[in-house]
């Protein structure tokens, strides 16, 4: 939850936020629009605000997000209480069998399962792939997810996400990598994971460097933060704002390796706010009680006496690969810079 | 379990964020999620989400029946939202399979301003005075029954209304950094100044 969501709008203080403000474009930009909180009144309506994109990630939280590639799985998604749907061609296991270059679905897929569900309907660009985003925009797609699991566009850049109405995801893998991808607008923040393995330990690995790191930070003195602003490539007042406020600026979700509804409850325990399942649902033999079964652990995720109700019996997950079996071009959380 | 409290249903949304609003007006809250969960909750707060989601989630905890039955006997409540969604008599376009507490005589159809890119930001004129409403793939007030107050308004439409105990509004307050609606469904209430027994609930981020 971001701390310039709940100050009072009157104390909206454009003052100590600007002052907050002096280095590079990002943030700056990143601080205009979140203190756009105004005057009430009369103000003409804001599409695409920092408030507005964040809002649908609020909206999300203590929820499961399904990857699916097509109509019928998107229907069955939203039966089992999925919060949301991931469309997309190929789910990250089959990316991963298959190799070549993976890009953004096809247009008239997204829209068959847009038409499908009535929950909102995500979509991957790859990163640095601005044009794909355009069009998942123009699609209507209501989050777009800058994603390692596609191919790279870009070495060097990521989207400038400032530039559009629609709110973005970005993976991370520790704090300076998910601040980066704040000061570039991100409006939810997930970790990497190791997506298509089945295996949790690499989002896990993620989630414990990000939350710890914010934890760490809020012991340090203000000296010390330039220091970490410095070794987190991070920008200084995105920092401060963690070090001062103790929560990161937008919501954090898991991903990558979820498989179980143990795997969630332990993502949700560990802090996050909510998980998106990929292969785990529809590579399992029996995707429908698996998909019902990870809701319900993601609601009741500190209740092991619901946790072991609802894991039984679901048949066999998705059999999983080893992250020491992965040679290193097949590591996708290493993509992103 | 049973010290005095406002309850906020956690099943799934954005829970936390009105539980946040809540501790900041010094009133202890409780996310509820389970039927023992309830006792001792005053009042409750339905909060934004996905309603076929939260509809799902509230059968299968067994939530469903001692909520309305709370509900019906007059436990104050704010729904935004889709949580407004879940207060109505009458959703449109909502899933066939969508529970309704059915509290609320109003109309309403779900995701009736658009999806995402169309979620919007804007002034509404309400009781409290102007306030800044957060529509995020927002819910529309089709109509009101005799008895429902219409207390907020965007133009025209009705955003926010107020029916017996129940409180409900198609944008979401806890978003827009100002408690006032929050203070005023307190004081609707009759839980004005009320502090509860629990320790508010601080921060939920990273709790567990």
């Amino acid at each position: 939850m971001a701390g310039d969501l709940i100050d009072p709008a009157g104390a909206a203080a454009p003052g100590p936020e600007a002052g907050k403000v002096e280095v590079s474009d990002g943030p700056r930009r990143y601080a205009q629009d979140m203190v756009s909180n105004g005057s009430t009144s009369g103000s003409r309506s804001t599409t695409g605000s920092a408030r507005v994109k964040r809002g649908l990630a609020e909206m999300l939280k203590g929820g499961v997000i399904m990857d699916v590639v097509t109509a019928e799985q998107a229907r069955i998604a939203e039966d089992a209480g999925a919060c949301a749907v991931m469309a997309l061609e190929r789910v990250p296991a089959d990316i991963r069998r298959d190799g070549g270059v993976a890009r953004m679905s096809d247009p008239e897929m997204i829209e068959g399962i847009q038409s499908a569900v009535r929950i909102p309907v995500m979509a991957k660009a790859r990163i640095g792939h601005f044009v794909e985003a355009q069009i998942l925009e123009a699609l209507g797609v209501d989050f777009v997810d800058e994603s390692e699991v596609l191919t790279p566009a870009d070495e060097a850049h990521h989207i400038d996400k400032f530039g559009f109405t629609v709110p973005f995801v970005c993976g991370a893998t520790n704090l300076g990598e998910a601040l980066r991808r704040v000061s570039e607008g991100a409006a939810m923040i997930r970790s990497k994971g190791e997506a298509g393995t089945g295996n949790i330990v690499e989002a896990v690995r993620h989630l414990r460097s990000i939350l710890g790191d914010i934890r760490r930070l809020t012991q340090a003195d203000s000296a010390e933060l330039f220091e970490w602003a410095k070794r987190l490539q991070a920008p200084l007042p995105l920092v401060q704002e963690v070090a001062e406020t103790g929560r990161f600026p937008v919501p954090i979700f898991c991903a990558g390796g979820i498989a179980t509804p143990a795997d969630a409850a332990l993502a949700m325990q560990l802090g996050a706010e909510a998980v998106f399942v990929g292969s785990g649902i529809f590579k399992s033999t029996d995707p429908a009680p698996r998909a019902r079964a990870i809701v319900e652990a993601t609601t009741h995720f500190r209740d092991p006496h619901v946790l072991a109700k609802v894991s039984r019996g679901l048949g066999a997950p998705m059999t999983g690969i080893g992250i020491d079996e992965l040679i290193p071009e097949q590591r996708f959380a290493d993509r992103g810079w | 379990m049973s010290a005095r409290c406002v309850g906020v249903l956690a099943l799934q949304g954005a829970f936390s964020a009105h539980a946040e609003t809540l501790a900041g007006l010094g009133v202890s809250c409780r996310e509820v999620r389970t039927p023992k969960d309830l006792s001792g909750v005053e009042a409750i707060v339905i909060p934004g989400g996905e309603s076929s989601t939260m509809s799902q989630l509230l059968e299968s905890s067994g939530l469903l029946q001692p909520l309305s039955e709370r509900l019906h006997a007059g436990m104050p409540a704010l729904g935004t939202c889709a949580g407004m969604i879940l207060l109505a008599a009458e959703i449109v376009d909502g899933r066939d399979d969508q529970v309704s507490l059915s509290v609320l005589d109003i109309v309403v159809r779900r995701n009736a301003y658009g999806r995402q890119v169309d979620s919007f930001e804007a002034g509404i004129d309400t009781v409290v005075g102007p306030f800044r409403g957060v529509f995020i793939r927002a819910p529309r007030i089709v109509s009101t029954g005799p008895g429902v107050e219409v207390l907020g308004r965007l133009g025209d439409e009705p955003v926010l209304v107020r029916g017996g105990n129940v409180l409900a509004a198609s944008f979401h307050p806890e978003l827009s950094g100002d408690a006032r609606l929050h203070r005023l469904f307190l004081e609707s209430a009759g839980l004005e100044g009320f502090a509860g027994e629990e320790a508010p609930v601080a921060r939920l981020r990273g709790e567990s």
